[in-house]
């Protein structure tokens, strides 16, 4: 290998380097596996990084779907044009993002608000996904924060739709995969920001480490404040650890505005319950069981019949056949049925 | 005579060398045997999913693809199997008076005095409660079950999207688990009895078991099935 690592990328809007360069997102930096109980520590921390999506620079464009289209080489189906401004529909196995549109009428201004979100995977640092996923190394984190569906060893199961709080992951109906935005971590690998970021043409996506996202969705807050949004704030939630996806709202108070955006989402209870206790003490039980089962067949005195009762037996029943059956004693209605 | 204790073709097969009664005809060893193995591979393949220590044995199926579409599939076989069996079986495991008696006196059941206990028909209290335990369970995890099965969770989005819902679905996954725990360790106690009680299997093998089993373990239904004899004993 003489090819030298790609730096790990500050930001989407620099140019990349032009010369070829060794991936830079390895498998030792990994720091969870799903469906595996011991992953290594990792030799080295990358610098986290996240992206930012700024609600009130957003113009609904569509640039960052056709981008996230391009780079991914995903085909979603032509649909049918219901009359509303979502392209496709929903989230699909092909569609990795979404712009999705809401009208707000404020009731503070009378003005009507048109708010756009750019949907998709938060890489949340606490993974549901990642969770509820039963195939080893299907759902991989890596240090930087990048949540990844691997598809080789994905079975299709849907256990991360379920697993997930944000309803992001879509299982592929012919592939049978589930898929969902990887954050571009094969740019990110090469020192490339993700391809929506690269395309957005007013900055409402932005890419690099998270501090400086944080850093920069400060000033843009601020900004915000000082022109009548006092609620305008950053969603970065806490319930999942904090996420690799943030947004700035002007509503940061009332996040479910935003075609629904959660306000304090965290990993379900019910999942929690399900891939924790249930999980271990259910195989406990079963393993407990399973062994007292033999141990008592192997030493404890078996339930035998003895040769006494096979002559009692005998002696009934030939009494019993002998003896005059009254004719009275067997009602019709109980000939038939089972 | 009354049938409160049997089934219709429950008969004295033999009087020598030793009593034989017949237990299952071989319909339903075959509807039984079909049942447990589905159980099985359903056992094998949900847990490959359940922990990760043993996702190892989604191999024996060709690998976590498979045991996706595999384990529904077998779980719609096994529902189905079941249904006929339980129909079968129902209405002599009905609880009676004798069945609390003999629960209260399990002691005895373990110890194996089971001259101290009331005399009983086709099951005793414990083998009821393992059929009606299947039943509530099979019935728990085929809903569960076609809630969480991908490929059909459009079905649930066309006829009744409460169920495709995620928080549904995740409610499903839960008690799916823990239903299928449940049924694994009836399985266990089933076959662990069926070994104990030296003399059952023969029921779901050749069909028939001795008349001192009969004798022991379920004298009623003896008695009923002697009565019935009206043919006089074979040479």
């Amino acid at each position: 290998m003489t090819t030298e690592r790609a730096p790990q990328p500050t930001t989407a809007a620099a140019n990349p380097p032009v010369q070829p360069m060794a991936s830079n997102l390895l498998p030792t930096d990994l720091v969870r596996i799903s469906a595996t109980a011991n992953v290594p520590a990792p030799e080295r921390q990358l610098t986290k990084v996240a992206k930012l999506i700024d609600v009130s620079k957003c113009i609904g464009c569509k640039a960052c779907q056709t981008a996230c289209i391009e780079w991914n080489d995903t085909h979603p189906a032509v649909e049918e044009n219901v009359g509303v401004y979502e392209n496709p529909h929903d989230l699909t196995p092909e569609m990795y993002t979404l712009m999705r549109f809401s009208e707000y009428e404020n009731p503070g201004t009378g003005d009507l608000e048109w708010l756009i979100r750019k949907d998709g995977c938060m890489h949340c640092e606490d993974p549901g996904c990642l969770k509820a996923c039963p195939a080893p190394g299907a759902i991989v984190q890596y240090s930087n924060g990048i949540v990844d569906f691997i598809s080789a060893n994905c079975i299709g199961c849907g256990y991360c739709v379920s697993g997930c709080p944000f309803d992001i992951p879509r299982i592929h109906q012919t592939a049978h995969v589930s898929k969902k935005c990887t954050l571009c971590s094969d740019r990110v690998a090469v020192g490339q920001g993700p391809a929506c970021a690269k395309a957005c043409p007013t900055q409402a996506i932005t890419f690099g480490t998270k501090d400086d996202m944080i850093a920069l969705a400060n000033e843009r807050i601020e900004d915000l404040q000082s022109r009548g949004y006092d609620n305008a704030g950053l969603y970065d939630p806490q319930g999942v650890g904090g996420t690799h996806v943030m947004y700035v709202l002007h509503h940061a108070d009332k996040p479910g505005l935003y075609a629904g955006l959660p306000a304090d989402p965290r990993i379900s209870p019910v999942v929690e319950s399900w891939k924790g206790t249930t999980k271990t003490v259910g195989l406990a039980a079963i393993g407990l069981a399973a062994a007292g089962a033999v141990l008592h067949g192997i030493f404890a005195k078996a339930n035998k019949v003895s040769a006494e009762e096979e002559h009692e037996a005998e002696e009934l029943v030939v009494k019993t056949a002998s003896a005059p059956v009254p004719p009275s004693s067997v009602p019709p209605e109980n000939r038939g049925g089972l | 005579m009354r049938r409160e204790y049997s089934h219709e073709g429950d008969h004295i097969e033999a009087l020598k060398p030793v009593v034989t009664v017949s237990r299952y005809r071989g319909i339903t060893r075959a509807n039984h045997w079909v049942t447990a193995l589905s159980l099985i591979l359903l056992a094998l393949s949900g847990l490959a999913l359940f922990h990760p220590s043993l996702y190892f044995l989604s191999g024996l199926f060709g690998g976590g693809q498979v045991v996706r579409w595999l384990h529904p599939i077998i779980g719609v076989v096994l529902f189905l199997s079941f249904f006929l069996l339980f129909l079968q079986m129902w209405k002599l495991n009905l609880p009676r008076r004798e069945d609390a008696t003999w629960v209260a006196r399990i002691g005895d059941v373990m110890a194996g005095h089971e001259e101290k206990l009331p005399e009983l028909g086709k099951y005793n209290a414990g083998q009821k409660g393992v059929f009606w335990a299947m039943t509530v369970l099979i019935l728990v995890l085929i809903v569960t079950g076609l809630m969480i099965w991908e490929q059909q969770v459009h079905l649930w989005r066309d006829y009744a999207p409460w169920a495709a819902t995620i928080p549904a679905r995740r409610i499903a996954l839960l008690v799916h688990a823990l239903s299928a725990v449940g049924i694994i360790l009836v399985f266990i106690l089933h076959v662990y009895a069926a070994f104990w009680t030296r003399g059952t299997l023969r029921a779901m093998t050749r069909g028939n078991v001795t008349g001192g089993w009969a004798f022991r373990h379920h004298r009623k239904w003896l008695r009923e099935v002697a009565r019935r004899q009206n043919t006089p004993p074979a040479e």
